[in-house]
This record gives structure tokens, sequence and C-alpha cells, in this order.
């Protein structure tokens, strides 16, 4: 069972044939149902359906508005690293235990102002650095689909709360895949946006150059709602791009003749798995069968791409993380002096995977070996962007690849800190590059879904989202077997 | 410790100095938030989730800020660069809430100025290197006095813009360390771009110096002096700790690089070893490159006020004044425009300027008020002026009239006309009043007729004390001259 789509609660919400109200009980039922809770799917950090209940109460005051908002009635579930007003924002860390922001983030406020309801904080590997969010606070997450099994991560609550039909939307970020992978292995749709294009104000920062919010749908088409309401320029993030925002809905019916897809070969490496690659072709014939021109391209600094977001997003991570310091707010530890209180709550307050980060980013940014690390790892993040530019320049329209080289592994499976990082080997690039991509449904694979990406050239979304309707329309009940 | 050294010791060692001075532009609003960057306010009152560094909070440039630091850059005859680059010097300090202050690096605002500081004796220019300008923000502040046993922070200073003006190692002697400083600050009160207020902390000087032997080339190792709170307590810092480097070096030891605090008599080695920090400093991915547009940067050059070495040299050509007044009067902006407008309304440069200099500047002393508050407007002091040229009002009834334009703010005229300080020429008056002094100085009067000259001024001034000072002293002198003389 599924949550209604985002655009049927809009539309019975808006013509008084469903109170908001009764949309959320649905959700908190659903969420009941399939056990949610933290002994459960554990789904969430953070659920107060009472201060739900209250946002819904207000949706009916708005039904004179002349239009409706985009998300009208739709409750959405929010990743634990986005501020919000009256929940706490822990980024599923101990550090920062029971703090409620006193502001809030800008794709809250205009999921609220689109007439969204917030519904919980989602679960997450602690501050977003993982693939799997089994490095939580609240203990891991399980993939509603196969619940011995990861959901992927870092955004796994967000992944797992669509994926277990509770709400239609929920928002996550990325910064090498963290909201496509969980997409891939909850078998639903998850957008990463094109750098820029959705503010960062109030997503607390991991790797401020790679950071995007993202959006997970049931369908292609809750997804482009979700980011539709949330795009677009904001003064508050000077990294934000004021470019106007087309409706991500104009392709739904679009066809995708003439369409130019590139397979970049190095995304089918021959060490593929089998089943994985299957999927794919399945997909491109469909793909081709639709009158779209498929060929091979190369992204020749793919390999590259790994390194050099271990060393980009852990050295801007160690900055980042530098604020939870125990002297503001959140976790204090008391130890023997100033020094000795931040060793006692940063030790305390950080998990091992993000201590590793932290050091590894420390160590990266130090004099002397800057140049060799940092510095170079600038130069081939050049390289990889160069590498997408170069395509999209030849005349290849979006790209079609695996999101990632497995289906949803078990809990506990993966302890290799290194063996973990390449799962992101396919999405990373995307951030890095500052490009967008997406993940949809393509099949599954003993019952675990397997998803397929599209990336597309900078702020060309709206190219993306055509290409992903159509092989969504077109795999039908196949995306899901 | 050292010992102490003798002076034609000293005199075998030069010392070499730069200095990095932070300035705070006077900007409405923080650097990267709308927060107010006024000083003063109560602890924490002027914060917001930017500059405390709440998670997910994101920093944007203020425009304003970065105008007065190219302005304040071009004063300082530096190229203001057309891309310049913000990055984060990281380090853990309670005060400093983000864990990393944001501050420019390798790619700096401006580069390659210079400031004039006097002339050799051959009238060539001292000319001091300005290395760079770089924008900055500043860190709260840690209380450690407040509250026994722990430490406060106060964020109100946390994001404050600031701009550091870093200097060649140019500077040969503390005396050109100060001179430097003073030249700097005018330079930067022309141009108006922070209160430069060294006590509020608007204005902070730090020093780098070391000690060579004289023709030695090469630098010897510098430490850095911290903590001074004034520009004569920067040149006793200076002559203390070159005194030490040159004490050390004469015993055969060596520097070591560290950072010293200056107490307001000896230099210390401040706790925690400044060279040690690994700052990693890297671009903030938070904020793209500042880029600036160069039609811009040339306004900005154009919009420049008039500097004080131009207005100098003016203020010598257009009025005629000698280098003493023009020195004194150019002091600062407010004080030349006060005396501009004195002197353009009444037409008389040298009678305005010693106004200026004299009864202006001994009532701000005494008061201890700015000329920018000043409560006689230059209109009114022009006015005033004119009334003792056209000999309506003398001298001394003037210097009561000023006092109670200081008092009131009224007109001139009208304060000569209320309290009767008009000038008396008329001969029936003044022979009034002269009678009456003889008649009580009987004694005086008489030896002044038998030709003792000099009773002639005491006289005179019981006439014109008699008559509040109205009294034509011209004309009273020829009228005593007549009465007793022939």
């Amino acid at each position: 069972m599924t949550a209604r789509s985002c655009a049927a609660v809009r539309a019975d919400t808006a013509a008084g044939h469903v109170k908001a109200a009764d949309t959320l009980t649905a959700a908190i039922d659903r969420a009941r149902e399939v056990g949610a809770g933290r002994e459960g799917l554990n789904i969430f950090a953070w659920r107060d359906d009472d201060d739900a209940r209250r946002q819904a109460a207000t949706i009916g005051d708005r039904l004179a508005d002349t239009t409706p908002g985009a998300l009208l009635g739709v409750p959405v579930a929010v990743k634990d690293n986005i501020a919000t007003l009256t929940m706490p924002t822990t980024c599923g860390s101990r550090i920062l235990e029971g703090y409620v922001s006193p502001y809030e983030a800008t794709v809250v406020k205009r999921l609220r102002e689109a007439g969204g309801i917030v519904f919980g904080k989602t679960n997450m590997d602690e501050f977003a650095m993982g693939s799997s969010t089994e490095n939580s606070a609240y203990g891991p997450t399980k993939n509603p689909i196969a619940p011995d099994r990861v959901p992927g991560g870092s955004s796994g609550g967000s992944a797992a709360a669509v994926a277990a039909g509770i709400v239609s939307i929920a928002l996550g970020s990325e910064t090498g895949g963290s909201v496509r992978q969980p997409a891939a292995f909850c078998g639903i749709v998850g957008v990463k946006p094109t750098y820029g294009r959705v503010s960062r104000f109030g997503l607390v920062a991991f790797a401020s150059s790679l950071d995007q919010v993202g959006v997970f749908g049931h369908t292609v088409d809750d997804a482009a709602r979700g980011l539709g309401a949330i795009a677009g320029h904001d003064a508050m993030d000077s990294t934000s791009a004021d470019i106007a925002v087309p409706d991500y809905t104009a392709g739904a019916n679009a066809d995708v003749k003439g369409l130019v897809v590139g397979l970049p070969k190095e995304y089918f490496p021959a060490s593929l798995d089998p089943a994985i690659r299957a999927k794919c072709d399945a997909a491109i014939e469909h793909l081709r069968a639709l009158g779209a021109t498929v060929k091979e391209v190369s992204l020749p600094h793919t390999d590259l791409a790994i390194p050099v977001y271990y060393i980009i997003a852990p050295a801007e991570a160690s900055s980042n993380l530098a604020r939870f310091d125990g002297v503001r707010y959140g976790l204090r530890l008391s130890g023997d002096g100033l020094r000795g209180m931040y060793e006692a709550t940063r030790s305390g307050g950080f998990g091992p995977e993000v201590t590793r980060r932290i050091l590894l980013g420390t160590y990266v940014l130090s004099a002397g070996y800057y140049d060799a690390y940092y510095r170079k790892a600038q130069q081939v993040r050049t390289l990889i962007a160069n590498d997408f530019r170069r395509v999209f320049d030849s005349g290849v329209h979006v790209l079609f690849t695996p999101t990632a080289p497995s289906t949803a592994f078990p809990i506990g499976a993966i302890s290799d800190p290194y063996e973990m990082y390449l799962s992101d080997i396919f999405t990373a690039t995307a951030n890095l590059a500052g490009v967008p991509a997406m993940s949809i449904p393509i099949g599954r694979i003993g019952g675990l879904p397997v998803g397929g990406q599209f990336l597309a050239s900078h702020f060309d979304e709206a190219r993306m989202f055509n290409a992903a309707y159509a092989l969504e329309r077109a795999l039908g009940a196949e995306a899901h077997a | 410790m050292t010992s102490p050294v003798s002076k034609s010791t000293l005199e075998k060692w030069e010392m070499v100095v730069g200095l990095e001075v932070h300035v705070q532009l006077k900007t409405r609003t923080k650097l990267f938030c709308a927060c107010s960057a006024e000083f003063g306010a109560q602890p924490n009152a002027n914060t917001c989730p930017v500059c405390l560094a709440l998670p997910g909070a994101l920093p944007v440039v203020n425009k304003a800020a970065v105008g007065l630091a190219t302005r304040a850059s071009l004063a300082l005859n530096c190229e203001v660069q057309p891309v310049s680059i913000f990055a984060r010097k990281n380090y853990f300090y309670p005060d400093l809430p983000k864990g990393y202050q944001i501050s420019q690096y390798d790619k700096p605002l401006a580069l390659d100025g210079w400031v004039e500081i006097g002339a050799r004796a051959d009238g060539s220019p001292i000319r001091i290197g300005v290395t760079r300008v770089h924008m900055e923000d500043d860190a709260g502040k840690s209380i450690h006095d407040r509250f026994p046993g722990v430490t406060a922070v106060d964020l109100n200073r946390s994001g404050v813009p600031l701009i550091e003006i870093v200097s060649e190692p140019d500077i040969r002697s503390a005396e050109q360390a100060g001179a430097y400083l003073r030249v700097l600050k005018q330079i930067l009160e022309y141009v108006d771009v922070s209160d430069l207020n060294m006590e509020e902390g608007s204005l902070r000087v730090d020093a780098n110096v070391s000690a060579r032997r004289r023709g030695e080339s090469k630098f010897g190792t510098k430490t850095e002096v911290k903590n001074m709170n004034s520009f004569s307590g920067v040149e006793r810092a200076l002559e203390v700790e070159f005194a030490r480097h040159v004490s050390v070096l004469e015993a055969g030891g060596v520097i070591e690089q560290q950072t010293m605090l200056w107490d307001g008599s000896t230099v210390r080695p401040a706790r925690s070893k400044e060279g040690s920090h690994d700052y990693r400093y890297f671009p903030d991915p938070d904020l793209p490159p500042l880029i600036l547009d160069l039609q811009w940067i040339e306004k900005a050059r154009h919009d420049l006020p008039e500097l004080p070495a131009a207005r100098r040299a003016r203020f010598a050509s257009e009025y005629r004044l000698g280098d003493y007044d023009v020195e004194v009067l150019t002091a600062s902006p407010r004080l030349a425009d006060y005396y501009e407008s004195v002197a353009r309304a009444h037409g008389e440069p040298k009678a305005a300027a010693n106004w200026v200099m004299g009864e202006v500047m001994a009532t701000l002393k005494t008061s201890g008020e700015d000329i920018s508050r000043f409560r006689v407007r230059p209109a009114d002091l022009a006015a005033l002026l004119g009334l003792v040229r056209d000999g309506v009002v003398s001298h001394t009834a003037a210097k009561q009239i000023f006092a109670h334009m200081v008092a009131t703010g009224d007109q001139p005229a009208q304060i000569a006309e209320r309290e009767g300080l008009v000038k008396v020429d008329d001969d029936a008056q003044l022979s009034a009043w002269l009678d009456e002094v003889i008649a009580e100085n009987p004694n005086e009067a008489e030896r002044f007729r038998n030709g003792e000259k000099r009773l002639q001024g005491v006289l005179v001034g019981a006439v014109m004390k008699k008559s509040k000072g109205r009294a034509d002293p011209r004309k009273l002198n020829q009228l005593l001259t007549t009465r007793l003389t022939s």
C-alpha cells in the first residue's frame, strides 16, 4: 500500500473532498501499521503528531486562496538535518541531543507555504555520513521492502517513510548520493537537484560545496511536485542560483522522441552485477522503443570520483562540524579545563564514522598536506566536471546509468568503511560536478529494488524529469517486479 | 632574563617592524548577517543564527562592508582585486562560534599600496609599503573576570566587519611606527570607514619586530607583539621588545619566534604559542568568490574624498596658511571642513584660522566635544568675525559674544545687541566714562599727565572695564591723549 499521490491529495483537498486532517490521520495510521517506530522500522528520529495535526488544522483556512499550494494537504517527512521550528533537529547525532532550532530552513518554510504538513523528522546516518542509515544515534532504520536489510543512506529514514507508504513525499539531503542510493534501495524516486537549485539555508552542513536538499517521491510526479515547491533562489544562501524554476510536471506526458541518451561506459564496468546490468538494459530498450537515441559516451575521470570525494567532503566537514563544541548548544560533557571539555564533548557526542571523517578532513587540510590532497582533489574535481560538460556539449541530453552497484545489503553486512564508500561510486560524480541526477525504480532482483539513474546538465532538471516520466510510464508494473 | 642594553650597543642594531592593523568598518550591520554592528549593547543582544553559528545557518556578504573596505584600500594606494576569495581560518575558541574565522587568505581584497609618513633630511619621502588589505569577520569576546570561576562569552562582536591592513617590514624605528599609525589613522578618518577607537577595539595594532646588525640585509627572527592599547603604547612596546632582542642576540642567544604580550611596561610571552597553530585555511565553500566590477572600483576611486596630503597642499596654497596652521587645521576632516566653511564665509582665511585654532579648539578641548557636534555653526562664527572686521564689536567683546554663542547657539548680532556689547564710538559717552575713570583714579591721571606714558594702558583698561568692553579703543586712546596731554 502506498500513500495517495501528491497530485490527488492536493486536488481533493482544494476541492474540499478531503480534509488535510484526514490525509494526516491516514499517514499516522499507516505509520502504526508498518511499525515505523523505534522498535520497528525505526524510520523517525522524532515525530510530533499533535504538531502535525495543528498544521493540518490551518490548511482549511487556506482553501479560499486563489491558487491552492502545490503541496496542499500533503504530509511530508523531513530529514533530521533540516531545521524545523517545532521538532528537534539533531542530525542523528548525540551531540545535538534535544536541540530545537530557533529558525526554520528555507525548504521547510517553502513546503509549509505550499500547503505541505511537516510530518516528523526522519532517521539518518549521523551528520549524513554513511550509505546505510546504520550510523545513527537512534539505531539503524530498516528497509520496508526487506526489514533485515538497510534502506541505504544517509537519507534512509526519508526513503523508508515513502517506501512504507506513510507519505508520498519526503525531503532528504545529498552530499554524495544520499538521496538517490536509498531511493534505489527502497524502490522509490529520489532527486538530487543541480547545486544551487535549492537553498541550503537551514540544512545542517556536511560538505557545503556538495550538499543539496533532495526530494523523495513515490512516483516521478510526486518528486517533481516536491522539488517544484522548494526550488528557487534564496537570498539567505549565497550559493543558491537566481534562475527561474520551470514546472517540472510539464513533461509528464511528453514523449522522448529525439532525446539523446548517453550511456557512460565507465558506469557499466565488466565487474557490474549482471542482474543489475540486465535491469538497466531493459530500461534502455524501453527508452529506445520510445524513440530516444541511445549512444555510448565516456566520462574518463569517473574512477577518481570516490578518492576525490573522500578528500573534499571530509575536509569541509572537519570545518563545518567545528561549531559543535559544547559551548552554545547541544551536548556538553565536562573535562579538565576548556580543552578537556572540547575533547569530552566531541569524543562523546560524535560516532565513529563522523570522528573518522573529521580526522581525515583535518589531516588533508594540514599545512604540508593541503597541496598534495585538497588542492589536487579540487583540480581533479574540475576534470570530473569537465567530463560532464564535454558530453552534454556534444549533444547528449541526459545520461542513464545504474544508481548503485548493488541492491540493499543486510544490516551489519558491511563493516569496512572503504567498502561502504564504494556504494556511492555511481552517485558521487553528480555532487562533484554539481549536475542534477535522479534515481527511479527499474525492477527488482530477488525482491530487492534496483534503481536506474538519469543525469542532466546544470539546471536542466526539466529534461531529466521528462525522461524519467517517460521511462516510468513505459516500465509500468515492471518497475517493481 | 635579559640584561639591560646600553645605548651605544642598541645603536649597533637596526629595528625592523611590520604592523598589522585591524580596523572595524563602520557598517550598520555585521559582515555576514543583518545583526546590528553597534558597540555597547547588552551582551549577546546583537546576535542571530548566523553569527551564533547555529546549525544550518549561512553567511551572506554585506555589500556596504565591501564598499568601505574598497574605499580604505584605494585611499592606501592599493590595487583592489577584481576577484578575491573568502577563506576559513580554523581554530577552536569559545568566542569563535563557527570554529573558524572567515577571512581572506591567498586572494585578498587589495594588494601593493603605500603610505607616506614624512620626508628624509634630503626631502625624499619616506614611504611604508602596504602589503595587503583583506576583509574578515571579528570573533566575540571572552570575559574572564565577570563571573567567578567561569568564562562568559559575549557574541555581539562576532561577525562584525574588519579589515586587516598589513604593512611591509619597512618601519625602522618606534617613532616611524608611531608616524605610520598616525598617518594611517588620519587617512582612514578622511575616508570615513571606521570609528577608529582603540578603547572600543575598533582599531587594533599588532607589531612584528626583529633586530639586525646595522648594515645587514637579512632580517632577524621576528616576534609578534600584541595587546597595545595606544599608539604611544606601540612605540614603547617596540622599544622594549627591540631592546630584548638586542640583549638576547648580543649575548649570543637566539630569538624564538613567538607572540609577546605588552602589559604597559614590559613584554611577556603569550601562554599559547601562536606559531604552533595550523589554521588549515581553505576557501569558504559557503561564499562564492567576491567579484568586483572594474567600473565599480573606478567609481569608488572617483568618489574618494580629498585625502590629507592633498588637503594640506590646498590649504597652504588656497588659504596661504603656514605649515603649522595647515597641520593643525587638517588634523581631522571635520575640523578641516569646519575651518573651510568659516574661511569661505568670512573671506579672511588667516583670521578664520586664528579663531578656529584659538577660541574654537580651546572650547572643544575644555568640553571634550567633537567638532561635528559643536553648537557654533561655521556661518555664525563667520558672522561674528564679520562684526569684528566691520568694527561693530571689539575683539574683547567678540570673545564674550562667542562664549554666549557656545552656550546658547544664538546669532552673534543678536547676542551683541541683547548683551549691550556693540562697540561705542560716540564721543559724549566715551568722554563721560573717561571723566569717571579720571575722577576715580586722580593719582594715575596726574602721573600720566606728567609724562608717565605707560599709565595710558591702565586708564584705557579701566574705561574698557567700565564699558564692558564696548568702548572703541582707537577712539578712546585719541580722546585720552587729547584730554590729558594737550
